[in-house]
């Protein structure tokens, strides 16, 4: 893995995979929206279904970007690799604007079908909190001027995140729960029609490839930056 | 005196004397929890559903405050590198100044909480468990606190980050410990002070390892 972590190699091999990556994107995403907005309504939430096709996704990247972060940081605190500490720091906005996403899209649907737009239910506190948590690594991101030191202190930050995190979520949950449960990764297969089920696989997807694509540009404008500063320096 | 204890005896006496923060955050204890009731108005009904909570999330903010002094002066004024030099490792260092903390801060707030609750009318049947409650889930704001202490001491005017970096991790022990203050006014059974037990125990355990991590990335520059 490590081969591919020197900087050089990863701008000509990010440079290949990026334009295929938005393209998938583009086109699963694409595709995913024509399906979402052509199936039929659900009998119960009516139109408002196709809010799950943006939410149900953007969920999903949320807590999965958290644990890329997580995964990214200990790399950079254990090998002290900077192209990791990059991508840990990279991928927390995007990680927090999925969060932002999954709440705006919630409380959305939670007002015609909950009659309210906020309710402290165990999943939306849940991730209200992963938003604090992400904001919160940003902030130390930006606040430590130093960039090795803000790097380990991030990465520090959002290991202790993700222990707490699983902790927060089950003690949010014994707190609240009105949040439907899991009705598509579930032992005895999927509960959702495969009408519904086709969209939101197709913007899953799509929105992984988003990530992914979003993720490299963040990242090689990053490395670039680091190295127009560097040669700054060099000449001044 | 063991080293451990010696550093422990010297927190204190820093916290306590002139310029210590302990009575300030007890004060800012019970400066927060006299001010819901104006916001929220004087039914009493009312504030005795809301005491625990109130009580709970006051204490922690009444915490949060007094942390970023926790390595801060040290570390400005080179103290903290002398103790880095001494017998103790950082882990040990980190396990001595939670405990210190706890003990100045903590532990009075925990022991005014049953007067501040009497201007909540808290039911007879949840003072035993607000008092153990805080007792028992304090320590794990105390431990978690410092690593957001170690994490922004290279932070200029660290005290805003603090509570954003903290709050988030420390949601657990508010719910659990006015969920248990809850429970018991209501006369229900519950779960809230065991597993309030528990996060503190491993918050208390693993928080000194994380905390001196944090320590050594800002002492090695």
């Amino acid at each position: 893995m490590f081969k591919y972590a020197n900087p050089t190699r990863f701008m000509e091999l990010s440079g290949l995979v990026l334009p295929w990556f938005a393209a998938a994107a583009a086109i699963l995403i694409a595709a995913g929206l024509y399906l979402g907005f052509t199936a039929p309504p659900d009998y119960q939430q009516g139109d408002t279904v196709r809010i799950m096709f943006i939410h149900v996704p953007a969920a999903t990247m949320a807590m999965a970007v958290y644990g890329l972060m997580a995964l990214a940081s200990l790399i950079g605190l254990v090998n002290r690799h900077p192209l990791a500490d990059i991508a840990a720091r990279e991928a927390a906005p995007l990680g927090a604007l999925f969060t932002a996403l999954a709440l705006i899209t919630g409380s959305l649907w939670g007002k015609p079908m909950w009659g309210t737009y906020w309710v402290w239910d165990a999943r939306l506190t849940s991730f209200l909190i992963l938003l604090f948590l992400y904001l919160g690594y940003i902030a130390l991101w930006n606040a430590i001027e130093d960039e090795t030191r803000a790097a380990r202190a991030a990465a520090i930050l959002a290991l202790v995140g993700a222990v707490d995190v699983v902790i927060v979520k089950y003690s949010v949950e014994w707190w609240s729960t009105l949040h439907q449960g899991e009705s598509i990764f579930r032992m005895g297969g999927p509960l959702i029609a495969s009408v519904f089920l086709w969209p939101l696989f197709a913007m899953m997807l799509g929105y992984g490839f988003l990530f992914a694509a979003l993720w490299i540009v963040r990242i090689r404008t990053e490395i670039l930056n680091r190295r127009s500063r560097s040669l700054l320096r060099a000449g001044a | 005196m063991t080293p451990f204890l010696a550093l422990v005896a010297r927190d204190m006496r820093l916290a306590t004397r002139a310029g210590g923060s302990a009575m300030l955050a007890l004060a800012f204890f019970a400066a927060m929890a006299a001010i819901v009731p104006l916001g929220v108005g004087a039914d009493l009904r009312l504030l005795a559903r809301i005491a625990g909570g109130v009580l709970w999330v006051a204490a922690v903010l009444a915490a949060l405050l007094s942390l970023d002094r926790l390595f801060q002066l040290d570390f400005d004024d080179g103290s903290l590198d002398a103790i880095a030099l001494g017998p103790l490792s950082l882990e040990s260092v980190s396990a001595a100044k939670i405990l210190a903390h706890w003990l100045t801060t903590g532990l009075p707030l925990t022991l005014l909480s049953p007067v501040l609750a009497l201007l909540f009318d808290l039911p007879a049947q949840g003072y035993v468990p607000l008092v153990v409650s805080l007792a028992v889930g304090t320590p794990s704001v105390s431990a978690i606190g410092a690593i957001g202490a170690g994490l922004t001491l290279a932070v200029r005017r660290g005290g805003l980050i603090l509570p954003l970096l903290v709050m988030p991790l420390i949601v657990p022990a508010v719910i659990f410990g006015s969920g248990a203050v809850l429970a018991a006014i209501d006369g229900l059974p519950s779960a809230a002070m065991g597993l309030l037990a528990a996060f503190s125990l491993g918050a208390v355990l693993l928080s000194p390892f994380a905390t001196a991590a944090a320590l050594r990335l800002n002492l090695a520059a």
